[in-house]
């Protein structure tokens, strides 16, 4: 996030986009709901009626995947009617002219019938998003979850950049992280291109600094392969050996029986974790790990505040800290590492070696934490990036950026668009959730959200086995009806392992992130006999 | 310079709309307060914040009253404390408000108050228990004991102006008043989506957190602060630690960025970690498919010797792993640094982008 949380309950105008708090960030919704009951606008652009637009000015349902040609509209609109930052966007960004010429060809009248919404609707809309400064942006996985992720993330900064929005308090441009620590399994580096600190692997200066620091003669210089890569060469033969540490991947990913098939080509798997799941099934090796409150260690939350997490618990039985794991691993291997606690990690090679964490030390984790970048010992941490619209990298750079739609679209044999995502009860594939007492009898099994419409076309009743199925599977699972989906959508999650969505998902990947598409593929639904 | 008004007689600065109580608070005088929730609208429930305010023709109610230039307020005075006491004496008497096996014992504004008064004896008759509705505790993780209840409405300003998902109200009128859900249904039947907030700010022992019951006093416990493990908000935690097991997880009061608040995982979902299902030994592959348990010397030289054999025959990148985003920052660290300086390949990634 370029802005913080404590944004939330101050902010003046919000436009989310492909977010559902209440269920996937229940705490910072809360935040959102208090600001509306004291006056701020909310804009709640979603296929679905999630829960905030009860509380919303507009609700604008756009079709899936179709944000890019919206947004352009947006700011077509914008542009036309005068409405944007012009002075912002002189002193502040580069390639508006490139932008201008792009999204020209996106009148509200070309982006209506892509998105399903009105061109006057556009009109409205925009107007609205320019009626209020600053206004925050929030966006969850609605955004990133296609084939064109990086592209909605670009529109969504664009959109932000061209209203004068980034840089100030209550505005920016603002991803909520999914998981409690995919923040700072980023900022340490398990990433394939850069060292921790987003230091790039690339950068002979970067690599010197860090062979001195672990002691190598040198590092690999070519950045590495992307989680979707290495999955699809355990088949090729080019990746023999497998570490998977934490991850459920034959639930997460996309097409189950696709995904199970690479595990199983595996030469060798080694998993690493707190429980057996449906991956560990697949390894050769597996070690048993500390869990949460069984050790102490730091998490980056989607603010990039580094907070610490502490140990209340020894591990059962010969479980022990995953840090430990790794550097005995190392030891095997012939390297002695010295930090023998994750405070010794942070303090004397983290901190040390990624340049906005350095003003980050245990010491100062008592309290609320610390924002990076936190360059030094008495740095306050920075709220807010991008101050006063001076960007990382100079000038921000505005994109033109052409709508593509989604993979796979419905079409007479798959006539229903798929999306999915979680539900508050539940996390991810319960191997946590799932063994808390009390939280499967508030959700105890999966449905198949469909709209009142397809029920009543199909003679389908709320609550009864339905059939989907896509080209990748099939699931038997509840229909739910409900209006929080509008026709021609079903909405499923991938808690329960059965009835999982991932075994209708679509593999396909953004080109840049390898982001799945996740979001949307197409289905067809059957009255069960 | 700014307003100020007497505060027992000395000189106090306020800000302009405040209430006697924050005031006071600011002027190093706590008000006793049953009612008042920091951030919501003040309802003066309760009585119990009352002060004697020079020429006002009652006591006033501190939460609710705003405070102006010169104005005199006495919160210590003779008047005041019968005033409370005798507001005390009838809360005690508004339901069964025995402490021996209430888990909020030692933790109950009610008995702090009760105890500062030296209150003894029940002074008024107390409420017949068949005018009492029966606890409701259908759902599995709150116990609303309606025995307990002061109807002072902070569970009802929690639920609706501070996580604002409107499950409760107040209900009925008079004797048979009642904090209700919609249609008075249990609370598993009802828009709660167990967050739990009622539960935090109870003054009382009325909610409670059922998987807490009998497990621990809070003086027994050790309250250690920490960071929720579910989604990316961050939200701070109290674990409520007894003999090394966590009994109960509340919020951490005006902490970043949650400030005392937290959602049904982050408050009830903890005791995964308890499973009997946990991993608790290394596990080796044998060749018929079955797994069987291992010490970690064998199990890492397996690990170690498999790597050098396809760094040797294949090199370094015919290896690959991924980093958990639910671990903590240190044990991504090592990982990558496994990958990176041991095995010399940058085949390292996590979840991030899927």
């Amino acid at each position: 996030m370029t802005n913080s949380f404590a944004d939330y309950a101050k902010a003046k105008l919000f436009i989310l986009i492909g977010t559902n708090m209440t269920e996937a960030h229940p705490v910072a919704s809360t935040f959102v709901k208090d600001a509306a009951l004291n006056g701020a606008k909310l804009i709640v652009i979603d296929p679905r009626r999630t829960d905030l637009v009860d509380f919303a000015d507009m609700h604008v349902q756009l079709k899936v995947g179709s944000d890019v040609a919206l947004i352009n509209a947006l700011m077509n609109v914008l542009i036309t009617e005068n409405l944007y930052d012009k002075k912002y966007v002189e002193s502040c960004t580069e390639g508006f002219e490139e932008l201008k010429k792009k999204v020209m060809e996106y009148t509200p009248e070309k982006a209506a019938p892509i998105s399903g919404i009105p061109a006057d609707t556009i009109r409205e809309l925009a107007r609205k998003m320019a009626s209020i400064k600053p206004a925050m942006l929030m966006y969850t996985l609605g955004i990133t979850e296609h084939i064109c992720g990086v592209n909605n993330v670009m529109s969504c900064a664009n959109l932000q950049m061209l209203l004068g929005n980034v840089g100030v308090e209550c505005g920016g441009v603002n991803p909520q992280r999914g998981q409690n620590n995919v923040q700072g399994a980023c900022d340490m580096g398990a990433l394939p291109n850069v060292f921790p600190g987003y230091q790039q692997v690339a950068n002979a200066d970067a690599r010197a600094k860090f062979e001195k620091a672990w002691n190598v003669k040198s590092l690999p210089d070519k950045p590495g392969m992307m989680m979707p890569t290495m999955m699809k060469n355990l088949t090729t033969g080019k990746v023999k050996a497998f570490y998977v540490f934490g991850e459920n991947l034959a639930n997460t990913e996309p097409d189950i029986k696709h995904v199970e098939h690479e595990l199983q080509s595996a030469e060798f798997l080694v998993c690493q974790d707190i429980f057996p799941t449906e991956t560990t099934r697949f390894a050769h090796v597996i070690l048993p790990a500390a869990a949460w409150s069984e050790d102490d260690g730091t998490f980056a939350s989607s603010e990039r505040r580094v907070n610490r997490v502490r140990k209340v618990s020894v591990p059962p039985g010969d479980a022990k800290p995953n840090w430990w794991i790794f550097k005995e691993l190392a030891k095997k291997m012939g390297h002695e590492w010295t930090s023998n606690s994750a405070q010794e990690i942070w303090d004397n090679e983290l901190s040390v070696l990624a340049p906005s964490m350095a003003g980050i030390k245990y010491s100062r984790l008592e309290g609320d934490g610390l924002q990076w970048p936190c360059p030094t010992a008495d740095h306050p941490g920075t709220p807010t990036l991008h101050k006063d619209g001076k960007f990382t990298r100079g000038l921000g750079m505005l994109k033109a950026i052409d709508y593509i739609p989604p993979a796979e679209v419905p079409d007479k044999e798959y006539p229903f668009v798929l999306s999915t995502g979680r539900r508050l009860y539940h996390y991810h594939t319960r191997t946590q959730t799932g063994r808390c007492a009390g939280i499967n009898d508030l959700l105890g099994e999966e449905t198949a959200d469909i709209s009142p419409a397809d029920a009543t076309a199909k003679g389908i009743v709320d609550g009864e086995k339905i059939l989907v199925k896509s080209r990748r599977g099939k699931v038997e699972v509840k229909a739910r009806v409900t209006d929080q989906v509008p026709e021609g959508l079903v909405w499923m999650a991938f808690h329960f392992r059965e009835t999982c969505a991932n075994w209708l998902t679509n593999p396909v990947y953004d080109p840049t992130t390898q982001t799945a598409e996740y979001k949307a593929c197409a289905v067809e639904i059957e009255k069960l006999k | 310079m700014a307003d100020t008004f007497l505060l027992n007689g000395k000189e106090t600065p306020f800000k302009a709309g405040q209430m006697i109580l924050e005031a006071a608070k600011g002027g190093g005088i706590e008000i006793p307060t049953l009612c008042y929730l920091k951030g919501s609208t003040p309802t003066g429930a309760c009585r119990v914040c009352c002060v004697e305010v020079k020429g006002a023709r009652s006591l006033v109610a501190a939460c609710s009253t705003p405070v102006s230039p010169g104005m005199e307020v006495s919160t210590d005075s003779e008047i005041v404390h019968r005033a409370r006491k005798l507001n005390v004496e009838l809360l005690l008497s508004s339901g069964k408000h025995s402490c021996i096996a209430c888990e909020a014992n030692g933790n109950c504004r009610l008995q702090d108050l009760a105890y500062f008064y030296k209150i003894t004896d029940l002074k008024f008759k107390e409420k017949e228990i068949s005018d009492i509705p029966p606890t409701e505790d259908e759902n599995p993780f709150i116990i609303r004991d309606f025995s307990r209840c002061i109807l002072c409405g902070k569970c009802v300003q929690a639920c609706n102006e501070v996580v604002v998902n409107r499950a409760i109200s107040q209900g009925y009128r008079g004797k048979n008043s009642k904090i209700v859900t919609g249609g008075d249904s249990p609370y598993n039947d009802s828009e709660c989506v167990f967050c739990g907030q009622c539960v935090q700010v109870c003054p009382v022992g009325a909610l409670t957190e059922k998987k807490a019951k009998g497990l621990g006093r809070p003086w027994e416990t050790q309250k250690i602060r920490t960071t929720c493990p579910y989604c990316g908000v961050g939200c701070q935690q109290l674990l409520h630690v007894k003999d090394g097991k966590i009994i109960k997880v509340t919020a951490v009061e005006d902490a970043q960025p949650n400030q005392g608040r937290l959602c049904v995982k982050g408050r009830f979902a903890y005791d995964f970690i308890y499973s009997e299902e946990r991993l608790k030994t290394p596990l080796i592959r044998e060749k018929n498919g079955e797994f069987r348990e291992a010490s970690w010397d064998e199990a890492l030289d397996l690990v170690a010797n498999k790597f050098k054999e396809i760094i040797k025959k294949d090199g370094p990148d015919a290896i690959a792993g991924v980093s958990c985003a639910r671990s903590i920052n240190e044990d991504s660290y090592q990982m990558q640094k496994l990958f990176r300086a041991v095995i010399g390949t940058n085949n390292i990634d996590h979840c991030a982008r899927t």
